[in-house]
């Protein structure tokens, strides 16, 4: 069978799709290939504008400002710890309400949906928060970067979804029979059969915890506690580069240029952990989404 | 059911009486899956402690709350604090901000991915296909800190890209980030780049599941492509573009806090204060828990009117609401 031409009209259509693909194609990753080719230039060529697209005088002057800085390492360090431990503790607890909430068996469920999707549409703001975890005794611990947010409501969807359509209610009352307890039933049989949920929430909850900066704005004060994301706050927005960052630069412009140049390489540092898992949880990563799409 | 197996209790309760034997029957079965509630009793706590107890201490919005005597013990001091709130100088200025931003973010926001997803399922697979998603999903990964920073570099006056390009056509150097009236923009443009391929995600999986057989038939009576998507595509992801908007307005008022912050500065606070801000500057700077709390609560409310709002409307439109 011969294939049949779409109308002009069409093909024009198409066409103009294409462009505008194009343009935003262009338009998101011009910015990200700016930073990285401004990272490795020279602080000179930075500051005049001269960077396009390709570093120009490649330096690496930028990278060793940046890892000469303590307060670099320090929020380094405990952001790492802040995720792993942080990532840790959301997805035990997320399968641990997540599960029970999947059985159609389990009474009370209704009821316990219910008080879930409530704290989704109200909250009790900001200040009642504080006073909460403040009350709690956890201000200026690390608990409060791993406690407060612990749960997120979307997840526990996700994850609540993603057992009622994997675990089928007749494999529970097989194993049932034989006298397999529930717990026994989560560990050998629900967890093996959930790494595509295990890992989709531990990459969601990853990536939150890398980014989050609020909490440690309000909870902490001890400046050795400080994640990542606070660091990068005081260097990038609020320009406050210590002079030790400044080796033997002497001229206002060259000054300029070394700031500029440090941040673009911080900005490339910072979002390294996170990008570099990306390409290898892509696939779960969009999984994760389609699972939430599903209205549990 | 599973329940067969224990048949033969069941049986003998409901001889003794029937009444007894739904609630034993109920009471059998917790008993059945005690270990569930073990397991569950951990997270439960968490949302008692960290989401309930929050909205219990609500309270203080409606009190004087002093150091000495805690939250329960502070005297009730009425509506005090909203009347202070109602008659504040930047009331208006506050409520004017954030319903703009929202409104603005949510027009220019909630379209674009949708927009995006429809094209994308134009176009054949294929490589170029999948570059445009794997780069556009890209950015979502970016924090606030570093997406902010972002945009300070490059809208720099004479040291960003954005003034280079200016310069470099002939025209004068512009304070972007310093004027009141391009916050707005900033703001909305800076994250559609950032969330526009993410959001879009949802509807390329749904839009992936279209029945083929639709395309052929409306093919074979000669429908255009513009048309394919007005009558089929659009309908097909109705129910989550429904879904999706109940959801956002009920953030309407929510509209980030960690951006604006970051964003706000002396030049263009006339335009960038809003309520979120507004409350955490008061209330945890200069420590006026009671005023802020009221403060929030006001947002809290209306945010809660909006999504059910919402809900009613898109039930009575679509027939489908999110609860």
């Amino acid at each position: 069978m011969k294939k049949i031409r779409e109308p002009l009209s069409d093909r024009v259509f198409l066409a103009c799709i294409y462009v505008i693909l194009f343009a935003i194609l262009v338009i998101v990753l011009y910015p990200l290939v700016y930073i990285v080719s401004s990272s490795f230039s020279s602080p000179q060529a930075v500051v005049a504008g001269r960077v396009w697209l390709l570093p120009v005088e490649p330096s690496l002057k930028g990278y060793t400002a940046v890892l000469n800085n303590p307060r670099v390492w320090s929020g380094y360090g405990n952001s790492l710890f802040y995720m792993a431990a942080g990532t840790f503790i959301s997805v035990l607890l997320t399968i641990a309400i997540a599960y029970p909430l999947s059985k159609r068996s389990f009474h009370g469920r209704t009821v316990l949906m219910y008080l879930l999707i409530v704290t989704m549409i109200f909250s009790g703001g900001l200040i009642p928060y504080y006073m909460t975890v403040k009350s709690l005794g956890l201000i200026d611990t690390r608990w409060a970067l791993l406690l407060p947010q612990a749960i997120a409501v979307w997840q526990v969807f996700v994850a609540k979804t993603f057992f009622q359509e994997t675990i089928p209610e007749e494999l529970n009352e097989a194993a049932d029979i034989d006298g397999c307890s529930d717990l026994r039933f989560l560990w050998s049989v629900v967890i093996p059969l959930s790494k595509p949920i295990v890992a989709v929430l531990a990459l969601m909850y990853a990536i939150a915890a890398w980014n989050a900066y609020f909490d440690a704005l309000i909870f902490l004060k001890s400046a050795n506690l400080y994640p990542l994301q606070l660091i990068l706050r005081e260097i990038l927005i609020q320009n406050s580069v210590d002079n030790s960052m400044m080796v033997d630069v002497r001229t206002m412009e060259a000054r300029q240029g070394m700031k500029d140049l440090l941040k673009f390489s911080l900005i490339v540092v910072s979002s390294l952990p996170v990008l570099l898992i990306y390409p290898f949880v892509q696939k779960y990563f969009v999984k994760g989404v389609m699972i939430g799409s599903l209205k549990g | 059911m599973s329940d067969r197996s224990n048949a033969p209790t069941a049986a003998g309760i409901r001889i003794a009486s029937p009444g007894r034997a739904i609630r034993s029957g109920t009471l059998r079965k917790m008993r059945r899956h005690w270990q569930l509630y073990i397991v569950i009793a951990l997270p439960l706590l968490y949302f008692l402690l960290f989401k309930y107890v929050p909205i219990l201490g609500i309270q203080i919005a409606f009190k004087d709350l002093n150091a000495k005597q805690g939250i329960w013990g502070s005297p009730w001091a009425g509506f005090k604090h909203f009347e202070a709130f109602f008659h504040h100088p930047s009331f208006w200025t506050l409520i004017k901000n954030t319903v703009f931003l929202s409104l603005y973010s949510l027009a220019v926001g909630f379209p674009a991915p949708i927009l995006l997803a429809l094209m994308l399922n134009e176009l054949k697979n294929g490589l170029f296909k999948r570059a445009v998603q794997m780069i556009t999903y890209a950015p979502y990964f970016i924090s606030t800190v570093v997406m902010v920073s972002m945009i300070l570099l490059f809208l720099a006056p004479r040291t960003g890209v954005i003034d280079h390009i200016r310069t470099a056509f002939g025209f004068g150097s512009i304070n972007y980030i310093g004027q009141a009236s391009m916050f707005s923009s900033i703001f909305v443009l800076s994250d559609v780049w950032q969330y526009m391929g993410y959001s879009a995600i949802i509807y390329i999986a749904a839009l992936a599941g279209v029945n083929p057989q639709l395309y052929e038939a409306a093919k074979l009576d000669g429908a255009s492509r513009l048309q394919k998507i007005i009558r089929i595509d659009l309908p097909s992801i109705m129910p989550i573009m429904v879904l999706l908007l109940v959801l956002n307005m009920g953030q309407l008022l929510n509209i980030g806090f960690e951006k604006v912050y970051l964003m706000q500065n002396p030049l263009n606070v006339s335009a960038s204060e809003i309520i979120s801000t507004y409350v955490y500057k008061v209330g945890l700077i200069q420590a006026n828990y009671s005023f802020s709390a009221a403060v929030g609560l006001f947002n809290s409310l209306i945010n809660l009117a909006l999504i059910l709002l919402a809900n009613f409307g898109a039930r009575r439109i679509t027939g489908s609401g999110l609860f």
